[in-house]
């Protein structure tokens, strides 16, 4: 009985294996998008575990001085009560033309895997090597390579995990190659501390614990990209399975009147439901397994983006080649089945609870009740209230996504509500009876295609608020390049002497000389810079300041104030005329705020002559020179001074180097965005190939009536297309609900910073066109196919005997 | 004469090969005349009317409908004749879901562009719909829907109604309502009817009846 039954079950397939086929698809695609960004996600975090978990000691919890660098009788007294700590000394320093970031470690006391012993691309080191002169020093192979011959760093290790830029060294290296003898940056907290130790507070209370999480390490500044990756994985994956929804729906409708007859001739339910979880089980892993390798090639061609984006944004270190992980594989088969069973659910408890003797209705499946929408309104108003709430009740990046789930959920339920209604609306002011059934029809049409439309709806308004975050992103980091960057040439010099000899012979060539001089420094008790810059017309004019006091250059020039970096203003809650620490009782008046996007770390600006007196030592390596003639003084430079061309760098380049790591850091959202608008067209077309079947008794009366098969197909492709540029009016504003939320909330919590959010409607007008171009397309076959559909067809809907 | 078939013939591929459905033939239908077209089960009934009703092509044969040949006509053509010329009454009623009782019997006419307020007013009253007209078919008895049907095939007062089976799916008393109806309002428009009918009862109340066997009439 059991084997029969399930005979007769499956026979269905056989029966319409292009229903199949859009089942295994839509299920795959799902799986395939959501496993993509897994895989990235994985794969990075990987890294990040290998490399700035222990690498440098970043993983763990420090003790820092808010005023300054930790003096060594600190550290010794902190040993001396039993406090597991390591110190760490941490400076930028100039060799050659490159800036490097020098991290010194103690080798005895340092936490497990600080150093690297097992280099890749290296063989371990000698201990004796490390701390004896001229020391060892480890550092990415780009670095090496760039710093190979210098005579002023010690003996370079490759190792392909640290960041571009930077050696991690002994302590004593560290200090004689950054001058900075007896002094610490940090000290890292050892896990595992003994149990009884004295409290900081009683040894050194000027000291503050800093959890890892804000020591500034790469795993913090990228779970906000993660988190994003993984929002728009999630949102295809839910698009995915609006198409699983309505093919496993039709399914379950299709076969009602089978399933009747099979419990009428003696079938238990629970052998029938057994019968369609197992059926449901097959599929999934099919689609699971199709999904995992669609994935994994996805993912394999976005992981080289990913990779650079990560490079450019936070200069977090990702391999550009993606690994196979069982792990990841089975983690994908798994999603598929419980988006299979999630998709069924209702679909299996109507079947569950299904009257023996309840007819057949081939287009219930279809069709909403008031109450239904009715309850499905407030279910979609409760969500977009609570959506809108989530920023009042929670915190962080969390509260931002909880905020953009439940506006996206919430506006795609309400898509068929709103739409009836503006579809009622149409055929109560509709002139011709044409006219008038379209509109009717069109919204009898509804609660088939609402799934597909819903789809489209998320499809589209991730695709408005994304592009708006990301145009509004544009304009304004253009802008800001521009004040940025306002002087026609970057320069630096190696050393003091050259610095002195440059100055003299620039003088008169250009329009304006700007010295800057940078310093690393503990501002506000973490790693950050101080910059020196003199009182010139160009900043006055362009320096993106955000907020600031009257007269905030007189009194930075003054020497009175500190201009801040948006980022720090945001972290420590610093407004103008807040007073700010930027080193060892070194306190300064904030007298503005500017953005500085790109930049993770706090900053701050100062007098030059502030700097120099606190810093004498530190000469003037780095000018920004004005010029009408950038060229001409470029060439002079090189040719006349004898500059090494490397260290020219006019306007021109950086800002085609910076656009150019912006517009690499939005490849992969803009891959996933047409990817989750292809998954939508996808839904259109899958839900009107399903509807044309039930279409043709809906239809026949009409063109028995008199309209003709091309006309009725003109309508059906009209009835499409309208049906998307409603939805898209529809996302239009939930697209720039999406985009606020994105730059008001989750890049404040992910970047420090906040963006002026512009509009652009020409980019909606190119996606409107996008929309309606998928939606016509998607309608093309079942219309086309309706157009030939031969009048014996038509007719068997009439006849007596069918 | 309404209509002329001459010779017509019809086959339809099934998986079994070719069957024959119409073998030669030839029928006239004047104004006014009311005419039963009977016979068993897959004779071909409702095939003939579909031809004549434009609703379909013969492969061989004649049919003339109202002095136009349908064979000279285009799929658009035919659709345009099925407008302005026939009312068609159906078994299962075949309302459009979407539309209410006012739409669904102003629709054949307002196509046509042949809509008369007055006559479609008197219409609804007579078939008792004056009630229902914001009511959607799902929303009506069967009995009330092949009233609204009836009142749909004649709104635009076409020169011929053609019905299949129209009491086929009522009960004896709704259908002898409804052919009460549909015959007094033939009566009174003049136009001529043809009924595809499995009813004796039905047939003898129309004033010709021809029986179709194989394909052929009897």
């Amino acid at each position: 009985m059991r084997l029969i039954a399930l005979t007769a079950i499956l026979a269905h397939w056989r029966r319409k294996p292009g229903q199949l086929v859009t089942l295994l698809l839509g299920l795959a695609l799902a799986t395939a998008l959501w496993s993509a960004v897994q895989a990235i996600n994985a794969e990075a975090r990987a890294s990040y575990d290998r490399a700035s978990g222990t690498l440098g000691g970043s993983g763990f919890e420090t003790i820092t001085d808010p005023a300054g660098p930790i003096p060594i009788d600190t550290f010794i007294a902190l040993r001396r009560a039993g406090w597991l700590v390591s110190p760490v000394l941490e400076g930028r320093i100039l060799v050659g033309d490159t800036r490097v970031l020098i991290t010194g470690l103690e080798l005895l006391t340092a936490p497990p895997g600080a150093f690297p012993v097992s280099p890749i691309g290296g063989e371990d080191f000698n201990a004796l090597d490390l701390i004896t002169p001229p020391g060892l020093g480890f550092a990415s192979p780009q670095t090496v390579a760039r710093l190979a011959g210098s005579r002023e760093i010690p003996r370079l290790r490759n190792n392909a995990l640290i960041p571009d830029g930077q050696i991690i060294t002994d302590i004593g290296t560290a200090e004689r190659l950054l001058d900075r003898e007896g002094e610490i940056t940090r000290l890292t907290l050892l896990p595992d501390q003994p149990r009884r130790i004295p409290p900081l507070s009683e040894i050194a209370p000027q000291l503050r614990v800093n959890a890892a999480e804000e020591s500034g390490d790469v795993g913090r500044l990228t779970d906000s990209f993660h988190l994003n990756l993984t929002a728009f994985g999630l949102l295809s994956f839910v698009v995915g399975l609006f198409i699983v929804h309505g093919a496993i729906g039709l399914a379950f409708e299709q076969r009602r009147s089978t399933f009747r007859t099979l419990r009428a001739l003696g079938l238990p339910v629970r052998d029938l439901m057994l019968m369609l979880l197992a059926e449901l089980l097959i599929i999934a892993l099919f689609a699971g397994a199709a999904g995992i390798l669609i994935g994994y090639l996805i993912a394999g061609a976005l992981l080289p983006d990913v990779a650079s984006t990560l490079r450019g944004l936070y200069g977090a270190r990702v391999p550009g080649t993606l690994s196979f992980d069982p792990v990841w594989a089975l983690y994908g088969l798994a999603i598929a089945v419980v988006g299979a069973l999630f998709a069924a659910g209702q679909g299996l408890w109507q079947i569950r609870t299904m009257p023996l003797l309840a007819s057949a209705q081939s287009r219930a499946w279809a069709t909403a009740s008031s109450t239904s929408l009715r309850l499905q309104s407030l279910s979609a108003i409760v969500l977009i209230v609570l959506g809108l709430l989530m920023p009042v009740l929670l915190e962080g990046l969390i509260a931002g996504f909880a905020m953009l789930a439940g506006m996206l959920i919430g506006s795609a339920l309400l898509l068929p509500v709103l739409l009836s209604a503006v579809l009622s609306v149409g055929a109560k002011f509709a002139s011709g009876i044409q006219s008038q059934w379209f509109w009717a029809d069109t919204r009898q049409q509804l609660p088939g295609l609402s799934l597909a439309l819903m789809a489209l709806l998320l499809a589209l308004a991730a695709n408005i608020g994304v592009s708006t975050m990301v145009g509004s992103f544009r304009l304004t980091f253009t802008g800001w390049l521009d004040q940025r960057l306002a002087s026609e040439l970057y320069v630096s010099v190696g050393d003091a002497a050259e610095s002195e000899r440059f100055q003299a012979w620039i003088e008169g060539k250009a329009d304006a000389v700007l010295p800057t001089i940078t310093v690393e420094a503990q501002i506000e008790g973490a790693p950050g810079e101080i910059d020196g810059v003199i009182d010139q017309e160009t900043y006055r004019a362009s320096w993106p300041l955000l907020t600031a006091q009257q007269n905030v250059w007189d009194r930075v020039a003054a020497g009175e104030t500190a201009l801040i970096n948006e980022q720090l203003s945001r972290r420590e809650d610093l407004q103008p005329g807040d007073t700010v620490n930027v080193g060892a009782d070194w306190q300064l008046e904030v007298g503005g705020v500017y953005s500085d996007y790109g930049n993770p770390r706090g900053q701050a600006i100062v007098s030059l002559a502030l700097l120099e007196q606190r810093f004498p030592d530190e000469p003037r390596l780095n000018f920004a020179i004005r010029s009408d003639n950038a060229a001409a003084l470029a060439s002079a430079m090189r040719d006349d001074f004898g500059l090494d061309p490397a260290n020219i760098i006019d306007q021109a380049s950086i800002k085609e180097f910076s656009l150019n790591v912006f517009e690499r850091t939005f490849t992969i959202t803009g891959a996933l965005n047409v990817l989750t608008l292809s998954v939508a067209g996808f839904a259109i077309l899958t839900a009107l190939l399903t509807l044309a079947s039930l279409r043709l008794p809906q239809l026949a009366p009409a063109w028995a009536l008199g309209i003709t098969r091309q006309r009725l197909s003109r309508l059906e492709l009209l009835r499409s297309v309208a049906l998307a540029a409603l939805t898209f009016v529809l996302a239009v504003p939930v697209g720039l609900a999406l985009a606020w939320a994105l730059l008001a909330i989750v890049n404040v919590e992910a970047f420090g910073w906040q963006l002026p959010m512009h509009i652009f409607p020409m980019q909606w007008l190119w996606l409107f066109v996008l929309a309606v171009v998928a939606a016509a397309l998607a309608a093309f076959i079942p219309a086309r196919r309706l157009a030939a559909t031969a009048p014996a067809d038509f007719l068997k809907v009439f006849s007596n005997e069918r | 004469m309404l209509i002329t078939a001459r010779d017509v013939r019809k086959r339809y591929s099934s998986s079994d090969g070719d069957v024959t459905v119409l073998n030669g033939v030839s029928l006239d239908l004047d104004h006014g005349e009311t005419l039963a077209l009977t016979g068993e089960s897959g004779s071909g009934k409702s095939t003939l009317l579909h031809l004549l009703a434009a609703l379909d092509a013969p492969d061989a044969g004649e049919i003339t409908l109202q002095d136009t040949k349908l064979s000279d006509l285009s799929d658009t053509g035919r659709a345009e004749q099925r407008r302005q010329t026939v009312g068609l009454v159906f078994q299962q009623f075949n309302l459009i879901p979407a539309l209410d009782v006012y739409a669904n019997l102003t629709f054949q006419a307002r196509l046509a562009d042949k809509l008369q307020s007055e006559w479609v007013t008197e219409l609804t009253d007579r078939l008792g719909l004056t009630d229902l007209l914001h009511r959607y078919p799902e929303q009506l008895s069967g009995g009330q829907q092949q009233r609204v049907a009836i009142g749909r095939a004649m709104a635009s007062k076409p020169p011929v109604l053609m019905a299949d089976e129209p009491t086929g799916n009522l009960d004896e008393a709704t259908a002898e309502t409804v052919i009460n109806l549909l015959l007094e309002l033939i009566e009174e428009t003049g136009a001529g009817l043809l009924m595809v009918t499995h009813s004796t009862k039905l047939a003898s109340r129309l004033s010709r009846r021809v029986h179709l066997s194989n394909g052929k009439l009897a």
